[in-house]
């Protein structure tokens, strides 16, 4: 860990709930993007975290944007900023919900116009800022306010969506693996035009498990195979270290559904639907990345 | 320099002048002209700026904005429901105290999908924080867009400025209009607040009871600011090109008794209006509202007035009638006219004017006493 740099710009005692697992991330993307970089923020939780002025908890200069407007906010500020021949980084720091559902038309946008910047979405898989409201990225099953009975439909694949716009670099991270996302967030700045980093940012009041579990439940949703750690770059899918022996051999489902409120009361259909989706997933990546394909 | 050319056109010369960094739109009728001028001006390279063809007006008032808080000029237009889909955007960019310049073409909103022009797109957001200025002449447009940014980019203003011309009937008129030198009538954009990374601040965090009105009551002071600030403008533009305009353009006003008030258009083609009740003897006189925010000034003089609103406030009354009501406590005769397009000669305004009755309200081509 020697690498990462010791400044700060989140300052300590943010409003964060406990055991926040999103702004953790937040925190090592900006020691990765370093001070000349600018954060667009609709509205989320991060636009809450950042503190109420006239104080502010980040040692950054943060743009707040209205929920749907994020990326194209970020075209224009990174259309003005080549106009004036500066390097700025211009990132986008977005929840699921701004991601997937009401933001995604400004995303495919900017994506299509290969504007230059990092889109990063934070997805705690549903509407943290509201009160937990299901979102088009909450999982199949889960308990939310909106989903009292359980979702009944499956988690929208922002990656496919992403990936069908051919970025020049996309990833997935996950905040149990800081220093996975650290370098991600530094390849993808490294990168001319749009990038994207899809982070999985477990939410103790979301899904229901004690705060200090944070980390345990993101190691979990790895070493499940629930969420899979890849870079593609340039359209070459790798698939990232801590998650080759989960792709192999993955430790079972009920570990990570068990763990968590959220997945109270799920019947057996739902839970074996969600470990067909796991095995799907797998298979799906192994046969991009070994091909020719079995 | 001499030229013809549309109104929609002549907004696009004034921009090409203005050299605004960054243009992000999208197209819609009857404004599409100025975007697709725009675009063929930046790709044949007589423009400098990034044009960004967005996927929505949503978007392009979004990317309007994260440009300009780096502290350069920007332009947008658009028309209608572009306009309505903007909504949202308008707030935030009047909010964060950002000059963007848009031309608006007023156009009639569904249902009953309606290319035409009327006002109510842009009434409609009346209370955006925006300052409002509708045109009548093409020559009008272009002078009026190249005062916007002066006016908008002001270090006492920093609001944003609408500039809005009527849908077809100016947008699409070919007429003469005189292009100018610009030379320093616009001078560099200089944004106080501009984002700058070596000294980090917040932009519209979340903002308590305690503070949020001070926010508020700086837009509205900096409304009033506008005031001067229009007028120095326009007096400046008068001394250096020759052409002047104000808060409003009356005609024949000095010794009549009964004046018809209207916008954009309308407001022109009621001095031809006057001119015949004049013939037959009714000492009649316009006056064309300009400026809708801030709103301006008048001064009827006691005088009978025939307002034509070309939009409606349902459940209330035309939008610019109980404007002149409240503002100059008279009760005028409120006619509306003109939505969708519907058309509206100098006779049916003359008639307005000769069958009036102050105080009540008629929807021209509805009620039985037209
Ligand atoms: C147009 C609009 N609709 C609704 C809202 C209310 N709203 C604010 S944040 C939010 C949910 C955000 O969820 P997500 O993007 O997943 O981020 P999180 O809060 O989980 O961090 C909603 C619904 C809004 N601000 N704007
Ligand atoms: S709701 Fe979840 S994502 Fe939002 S601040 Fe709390 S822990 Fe973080």
């Amino acid at each position: 860990m020697a690498e990462i740099p010791k400044e700060e710009y989140i300052f300590k005692c943010t409003s964060a709930c406990a055991g926040c697992s999103s702004t953790l991330c937040l925190r090592y993307v900006l020691k990765a993007a370093g001070p000349d970089t600018v954060l667009i923020v609709p509205a989320c939780c991060t636009s809450v975290i950042q503190g109420i002025y006239p104080r502010t908890a980040m040692n950054i200069p943060v743009y707040n944007i209205a929920f749907a407007a994020a990326a194209a906010c970020a075209s224009g500020m990174s259309s003005a900023y080549r106009a004036a021949g500066k390097k700025t980084n211009v990132i986008v720091y977005a929840g699921d919900g701004g991601t997937v559902d009401i933001g995604l038309q400004a995303l495919s946008g900017a994506f299509e116009r290969e504007t230059d910047f990092l889109y990063i979405c934070y997805d705690n898989e549903a509407y943290g800022n509201t009160g937990m409201q299901r979102s088009g990225s909450t999982p199949l099953g889960a308990l939310t306010t909106t989903t009292p009975g359980g979702k009944i439909h499956k988690k929208k694949d922002i990656d496919g969506i992403v990936a069908a716009h051919s970025p020049p670099y996309m990833a997935t991270a996950c905040s149990a693996y800081p220093l996975d996302l650290y370098k991600k967030v530094q390849k993808a700045l490294s990168i001319r035009g749009p990038t994207f980093i899809h982070i999985l940012a477990p939410c103790p009041p979301g899904w229901r498990f004690p705060a200090d579990k944070t980390i345990e439940m993101g190691k979990l949703a790895v070493k499940s195979g629930m969420w899979i750690l890849w870079e593609r770059e340039h359209g070459r899918l790798t698939v990232s270290g801590p998650s080759r022996a989960a792709m192999k051999n993955p430790a079972p489902l009920e570990s990570y559904l068990k763990a968590q409120g959220r997945f109270r009361g799920l019947d057996a259909a739902t839970a074996d639907a969600l470990q067909q989706q796991v095995q799907e997933n797998i298979r799906r990546i192994r046969c991009e990345v070994e091909e020719p394909c079995a | 320099m001499r030229m013809m050319a549309t109104g929609n056109k002549a907004v696009a010369e004034a921009v090409r002048q203005a050299k605004p960094a960054v243009v992000a739109a999208y197209p819609i009728t009857p404004q599409t002209e100025i975007v697709e001028t725009i675009a063929s001006f930046v790709s044949e390279g007589s423009m400098e700026s990034q044009y960004i063809p967005v996927e929505s007006e949503h978007s392009a008032m979004a990317a309007c904005i994260g440009a300009s808080v780096t502290g350069v000029r920007t332009f947008t237009a658009t028309s209608s429901h572009g306009l309505l889909y903007m909504h949202e955007m308008l707030h935030w960019a009047a909010g964060a105290r950002l000059p963007v310049v848009m031309a608006n073409v007023n156009r009639a909103l569904g249902p009953g999908w309606n290319i035409w022009a009327e006002h109510t797109d842009a009434f409609s957001q009346r209370d955006t924080g925006w300052l409002q200025v509708y045109v009548s002449t093409v020559q009008e447009a272009y002078d009026a867009t190249l005062m916007a940014f002066r006016i908008a980019e002001h270090g006492d203003v920093l609001l944003p400025v609408m500039v809005n011309l009527d849908g077809f009937s100016l947008s699409h008129i070919n007429q003469p209009f005189e292009k100018v030198e610009l030379g320093d009538f616009i001078p560099d954009m200089r944004l106080p607040h501009a984002i700058d990374t070596a000294n980090p601040r917040g932009y519209g965090p979340l903002t308590g009871p305690e503070e949020f009105y001070r926010f508020r009551w700086d837009i509205e002071r900096s409304m009033r600011n506008a005031r001067a600030v229009i007028e120095e403008t326009e007096r400046e533009f008068a001394e250096r090109f020759g052409r002047s305009y104000g808060w409003t353009e009356e005609y024949r006003v000095e010794d009549a008794d009964v004046v018809i008030v209207a916008m954009g258009t309308l407001g022109k083609e009621a001095e031809v209006a006057v001119d015949r009740l004049r013939e037959e003897g009714v000492k009649a006189g316009s006056i064309r509202i300009r400026w809708f925010r801030p709103f301006a000034p008048l001064d009827l003089g006691g005088r009978d007035a025939v307002v034509i609103d070309r939009d409606y406030s349902f459940g209330f009354g035309g939008v610019l009638a109980r404007s002149i009501r409240s503002t100059t406590g008279t009760a005028p005769y409120s006619v509306i006219a003109g939505l969708g397009g519907q058309e509206v000669t100098y006779e049916d305004m003359a008639g307005f004017v000769r069958e009036r009755r102050p105080g009540e309200e008629l929807w021209f081509g509805v009620n039985s006493h037209v």
